[in-house]
């Protein structure tokens, strides 16, 4: 049996020496191919989750393991081969084209003065294809709209041809039409064997596209398993510490959440 | 092909710069006479005013020049603030504290290797003590503490010297706020090997990371899913920039603007991208400051101007230009 692509252990996380955790006793799998959310609200660990997961952030206890090898024991530039992460915030100091950011998805798999080959720019190409901003590539990065800025940092993930993609909150601030699009683009790329990490604020959407949810709640698993299993009104609403119903979308059929007024 | 058209005429500039500083001088020499002693021929005046005195003096200005440039342009990338330059981490304050206590001291000429090492050793200094407030519990290195500590060590250093020249006699302060503009004046065969050393294998080392730090320069945390060691990457970019501003200062003194300017004037003509930006700001760098140093010696002759007021002369009207362009 193959192991899961993502998975932890008993995973906590505390910033400080002495501080609070702020992940407790986390342990998930994350199944080859999935689209997998993390859900919770602001502050529950999510984006933690993410970095620990990626071995940004050191575990105090536990462990997490990526193809089943303990993160820590890969190397960086193996795991840039193998994961693909767009983190919550990005920031260009000085300018850049697209297209040379998204060549950064191909550093992971060039030597130090190696130049690009003809098989980097089919993948570059491919990746700005894919997410259609081809015609964004002679662009300065600091030009763009932020659902633009995202659409290239997805495709400069997708340019390191990963076997799976981490994102944390990658449509947070865009409107419907971009929103959507991404949500689209990961959901293709989970049915094409990429496994896909998403961090989102949206129930609604995660409940749509998502194969498996995780809900954290200060730090710990509040619920894990099918959007069926973990959208229960009761779970929700101690969560988020606000009333919830959860009705079905008449369209999508998944369900869906309703924040209700107090009395 | 930008980047190679860009080189190619940076290296030619910086041929025409040298053979410049060759010619001219307190005594003009011809270009006949200059090539016929770089011939192995010419009179032994000529041989010493051009061997001994001006080459020295204008490979000094190349080395420290690209040094400087070079160690700029890395500074900015892993501060990812284009304010950033050589000096940031208390370099120029230590070195400056350094030679001003030697100069005090009257030491300053018993011995040629006192004032550049007390100034190497106050820039060291200075490196130590930001580096150590900088490394947080975790044992990460936090660049915007690292920036801070610079500033604040900067000024500490800035208060020893204030303190040092308020005691001194007026012919010592007059020496040592001319160290501290800068000058290649002290250029000799010794000097500019001592500088070659520490220089050119550290701007070897600095390109080769050119591709990490396109990733620093983006992002700690996206430089780390992009596959870089980041605490590694860092720690040996600032150690490695800061020994080469610390070289360079030691044997010049304190030269502004070459590490702010030339950075920003090759990304505004090539891009960001660090495997051309370092080694075109190298060349460029290198030809500006020999340049300067020319400027330097012949504008008043036979008073020398500080370079550090020739380089803010040239450096800054020029910088300003590109802005403007870069602008429209």
């Amino acid at each position: 049996m193959s192991s899961p692509a993502f998975h932890t252990k008993e995973l906590s996380v505390r910033y400080r020496p002495g501080g609070p955790l702020v992940l407790d006793r986390v342990s998930i799998a994350v199944p080859r191919g999935s689209l997998y959310a993390v859900l919770g609200p602001n502050g529950s660990g999510k984006s933690t989750l993410m970095k620990a997961l990626l071995g940004q952030v050191p575990p105090a206890r536990g462990a997490a393991f990526i193809d089943g090898r303990p993160v820590q024991a890969w190397k960086r530039r193996d795991l840039a081969r193998w994961v693909g992460a767009v983190s919550q915030h990005e920031e260009t100091s000085f300018p850049l084209t697209v297209r040379s950011l998204v060549e950064m998805g191909r550093y992971p798999h060039l030597g130090p003065l190696q130049p690009m080959g003809s098989r980097d720019h089919e993948a570059v190409e491919a990746a700005l294809t894919r997410c259609a901003a081809l015609d964004l590539a002679e662009r300065f990065v600091d030009t763009l709209s932020g659902g633009e800025f995202q659409r290239v940092r997805i495709a400069r993930a997708l340019a390191q041809e990963p076997v799976a993609l981490a994102l944390d909150e990658p449509t947070s601030s865009l409107d419907i039409r971009h929103e959507m699009g991404i949500l689209e683009l990961l959901r293709d790329s989970a049915r094409e064997g990429i496994t896909v990490f998403l961090v989102t604020h949206h129930l609604n959407l995660a409940a749509r596209y998502a194969d498996r949810v995780l809900l954290l709640d200060r730090g710990r698993v509040a619920a894990e398993g099918s959007v069926e299993e973990v959208y229960r009104a009761e779970v929700l609403a101690s969560v988020y510490e606000w009333p919830v119903a959860v009705a079905h979308d008449p369209l999508s059929a998944a369900p869906m959440v309703t924040p209700l007024s107090p009395r | 092909m930008k980047g190679w058209g860009a080189g190619a005429a940076l290296l030619a500039a910086l041929v025409l710069a040298l053979l410049l500083s060759l010619r001219f001088g307190a005594e003009g020499l011809g270009t006949a006479r200059v090539l016929g002693v770089l011939t192995g021929e010419g009179s032994a005046t000529d041989r010493f005013i051009v061997l001994d005195l001006r080459l020295p003096r204008a490979l000094l200005a190349v080395l420290v020049g690209g040094g400087l440039a070079l160690s700029g342009a890395v500074f900015q990338a892993l501060l990812r603030n284009p304010l950033a330059e050589p000096y940031i981490l208390g370099i120029s304050g230590g070195a400056a504290a350094g030679a001003v206590l030697v100069l005090a001291l009257g030491l300053a000429g018993s011995a040629s290797w006192f004032l550049p090492g007390a100034a190497f050793g106050g820039a060291l200094l200075a490196i130590a003590l930001v580096f150590g407030v900088a490394v947080s519990a975790d044992r990460r290195l936090d660049v915007r503490v690292l920036l801070l500590s610079g500033v604040v060590v900067g000024a500490f250093f800035s208060a020893c010297i204030a303190l040092i020249l308020s005691l001194a006699e007026a012919a010592t302060v007059r020496s040592a706020v001319l160290w501290m503009m800068g000058s290649l004046a002290g250029a000799t065969w010794r000097s500019v090997g001592i500088v070659a050393v520490y220089t050119l294998p550290a701007a070897l080392l600095l390109i080769a990371l050119a591709r990490p730090l396109n990733l620093m320069a983006i992002g700690e945390e996206t430089a780390g899913y992009l596959g870089t060691d980041v605490e590694p990457v860092k720690r040996l970019a600032y150690g490695v920039a800061s020994f080469v501003a610390a070289a360079g200062v030691a044997f010049a003194g304190v030269i502004g603007f070459v590490g702010l300017i030339i950075p920003h004037a090759i990304r505004l003509v090539i891009g960001s991208d660090h495997r051309l930006l370092l080694p075109l700001s190298f060349l460029a760098g290198a030809a500006f400051l020999t340049l300067a140093d020319l400027a330097a010696r012949v504008a008043l002759r036979p008073v020398e101007v500080p370079i550090g007021v020739i380089t803010a002369f040239i450096g800054v009207p020029f910088f300003l230009l590109l802005l403007r362009r870069s602008l429209r």
